[in-house]
């Protein structure tokens, strides 16, 4: 039943989608760590202004859908600013980066404020200026806090990677689907080889997740 | 190109047909999710090793793999394969796809509130003679089901986030009546902008709503440790 | 005649309605030992707080060292403190917690390093010896590249202690340091204030329940009631010669 042939002829097309992959899934990750720690202490700021802008950003994200996001970048930039993005896959990584930027934000910032109100007050006793309260003592316990949900996000943006297809990347689904219309009657191998590639990329990032949640369960007072 | 108002409200009631489809699509998807994730916390708890291993891997398998393959799958794929094959509709699809995908989520909700229930309670329920039946349905689930209440209604939001995705087997919810009027009309921007407002005009409140039920939630079941963090504040 | 190091001028401190402080005059002079005794919520606490400046005052001014602590000069007017005027007054005072809050990503030699060389910039081989010498001298010299959660609750408290005394504090505050402790592990974190109390010249603040232990170590004994201090003096004073009829119940529950 199983076509060997039919596997040894999908297997190398498929994974010459893997470079884009790959390559849009660090670079939105990146991106998303950077908007999620910009944003996250924007929203802890003193200053109101600040304040209300980024919870604009990341309600808009959070409420929208990713799918909304990236069509709507994808169309709509050319045609409000007259500029490119680059090209598609600039799009991609902005989309899924902003995106997924918006919902760890919510991360860093509840990290940072359940870190126990008695850390600050040593800190003060110790006579550390706000900064080096915040560089020595809160921020590097929230972080530990922030791995394991960092980590999962990760592989949600792995799955989101799977949209950029959609807008004509050529990435492990996007040679799926080519496939897939060449002959219909492949598509079960297709799409059953494309979740395991898939799964494969995912693999790492689960082991680091359960490793990440070992270890922030270590070095946090919270209470 | 330039914003158009004129496209705007030409486009509005067309993108507004796809509601009926988007909202019918994300409560059927997520009843289907709520039902299946019983499936996986009762497969779960069969006590072997090798198939908890099994169950355990398979779910896993589920969540980190994208939802859009999945739904591919089962909308291209499944129709091909001989003997089981059967030809789904873009909704029947999306319902079991997405539904699929997030019952694994649902299930390990369902998961974490029976084992917030104290082992204690299992005990007691034991001494009192309960049935097993009983036990459930008397002591673990009453005190199980509320806590995770607004878990599962973020998963109603989420799901309704996820539900555009159906839009690429051809489902007719909004985002897919936005992309038809742009491709006729050579004019995405106003149409997706509309998708993007609807969304965020039903889910900004609906998010409101469950942070509000959890702030409910919380006093309601931590009272005491609620009643001991407001006692030590104030001991001096 | 010798200069309080800190003043007290008629503190008042309210949290919403309560006013949990009424009116405390108090001095504290170079070296003294002071116990402040009472019942729980007659505000002992709040009275080291507002110095370590983790609680502001409602109304009334404190000094230390002759400088006021909450207030400062800006164009000829006293206006609410800024960080950088309390961060100056703050480097004389230390203060242990009854929660130890010792830093759970540092190592307990770390705990005691980080502040002499980030906030003093001292250098940071002289830290780490000063910092291992204090560790043994509460006798952790074994544990110095532990973390706190390896360690029980009294040798915690130790580091903390040692923590506070790295920085050369000239007022060092006790906030209940023995109250979150199982009973088996309250001696060695008293031996420890007992040691401190007769070789150490800086002035110490102990808010405590211990009550002999107070009465014992302490120069001067305040007891807090009702927001006010209701009575002051020695030791001996408070003990045998008040007839606040209050302190008399309070000190029959408390002393063993």
């Amino acid at each position: 039943m199983i076509k060997i042939n039919a596997l040894i002829e999908v297997f190398p097309q498929l994974a010459r989608g893997l470079g884009i992959t790959v390559s849009v899934l660090i670079a939105a990750a990146i991106f998303s760590y950077i908007m999620a720690f910009a944003a996250g202490l924007c929203r802890l700021s003193k200053n109101v202004f600040i304040r209300k802008a980024t919870s604009v950003y990341v309600e808009i994200f959070r409420g929208t859908s990713l799918i909304v996001q990236l069509f709507w970048l994808y169309y709509a930039i050319p045609m409000l600013f007259g500029i490119q993005l680059g090209s598609n896959w600039w799009t991609g990584v902005i989309a899924i980066g902003l995106n997924y930027g918006a919902y760890m934000s919510e991360v860093v910032r509840g990290s940072i404020l359940s870190v126990a109100k008695g850390q600050t007050e040593a800190a003060i006793a110790l006579n550390m200026s706000p900064f080096q309260r915040m560089r020595l003592v809160i921020f590097p316990q929230a972080l530990r806090m922030m791995l394991p949900e960092f980590s999962n996000y990760t592989i949600q943006m792995l799955k989101a990677t799977s949209l950029v297809s959609l807008i004509g990347m050529t990435d492990i689904l996007y040679y799926g689907d080519i496939i897939r219309s060449a002959n219909l009657s492949q598509a079960p191998i297709v799409y059953v080889l494309v979740l395991i590639f898939y799964f494969l990329l995912a693999l790492p990032l689960i082991f680091l997740q359960r490793k990440a949640e070992e270890i922030s369960k270590k070095g946090v007072a919270s209470q | 190109m330039k914003w158009n108002w004129e496209i705007f409200f030409d486009a509005f009631p067309f993108v507004l047909q796809g509601l009926g489809i988007t909202v019918g699509l994300t409560v059927t998807c997520y009843l289907f999710a709520l039902l299946l994730g019983f499936f996986w916390t009762f497969l779960r708890r069969v006590p072997s090793r090798p198939f908890h291993w099994f169950v355990t891997w398979a779910m896993e398998f589920i969540r980190s793999t994208p939802p859009l393959v999945q739904l591919f799958f089962i909308y291209y794929a499944w129709p091909m394969i001989p003997g089981v094959g059967v030809t789904l509709s873009p909704f029947a699809s999306a319902v079991l796809g997405l539904g699929i995908h997030f019952s694994t989520y649902i299930g390990e909700i369902y998961r974490s509130g029976i084992e917030s229930v104290d082992k204690g309670q299992w005990e007691a329920a034991t001494a009192l003679n309960f049935s097993t039946y009983q036990k459930w349905r008397k002591i673990i689930l009453p005190q199980a089901v509320p806590p995770v209440i607004p878990m599962l209604g973020n998963y109603f939001i989420i799901m309704f986030k996820e539900v555009p995705l159906a839009s690429t087997v051809g489902a007719a919810g909004i985002l897919y009546m936005a992309n038809t009027y742009g491709a006729r009309n050579w004019a995405y921007l106003e149409p997706l902008t509309i998708v993007g407002i609807i969304f965020l005009l039903l889910s900004y409140p609906s998010a409101i709503f469950i942070k509000k039920l959890e702030r409910k939630m919380n006093t309601r079941f931590d009272k005491n440790t609620i009643l001991e963090n407001s006692q030590k504040g104030a001991v001096l | 005649m010798l200069k309080p190091i800190v003043e007290y001028k008629d503190v008042h401190k309210s949290f919403g309605e309560v006013e949990v402080l009424k009116g405390i005059n108090l001095d504290i002079y170079p070296g003294e030992k002071i116990a402040v005794i009472g019942p729980s919520g007659s505000g002992k606490t709040t009275i080291i707080r507002m110095l370590m400046t983790l609680e502001e005052p409602t109304s009334g001014d404190i000094y230390v060292d002759g400088k006021n602590l909450w207030k400062m000069e800006k164009n000829g007017e006293m206006v609410r403190a800024n960080e950088k005027h309390l961060r100056e007054i703050r480097s004389d005072i230390g203060m242990v917690f009854q929660h130890f809050n010792l830093f759970p990503h540092m190592t307990i030699l770390e705990n005691c390093m980080t502040a002499p060389i980030h906030v003093k910039k001292e250098d940071k081989e002289e830290v780490r010896e000063r910092s291992i010498h204090m560790l043994e001298r509460v006798g952790l010299g074994d544990k110095l590249n532990n973390y706190p959660s390896q360690l029980s609750g009294g040798q915690k408290q130790r580091v903390a202690m040692a923590r506070a005394l790295v920085m050369r504090p000239k007022i060092m505050l006790f906030d209940e340091v023995t109250s979150a402790l199982d009973p088996e592990l309250v001696g060695e974190v008293l031996e420890v204030i007992r040691d401190l109390a007769k070789h150490e010249d800086m002035a110490m603040v102990l808010v405590t329940h211990e009550m002999d232990f107070a009465l014992d170590i302490a120069d001067k004994v305040l007891f807090l009631d009702k927001g006010i201090i209701a009575e002051q003096g020695t030791a001996r004073e408070v003990i045998e010669q008040s007839d606040n009829a209050r302190l008399q119940e309070f000190l029959r529950r408390f002393r063993k």
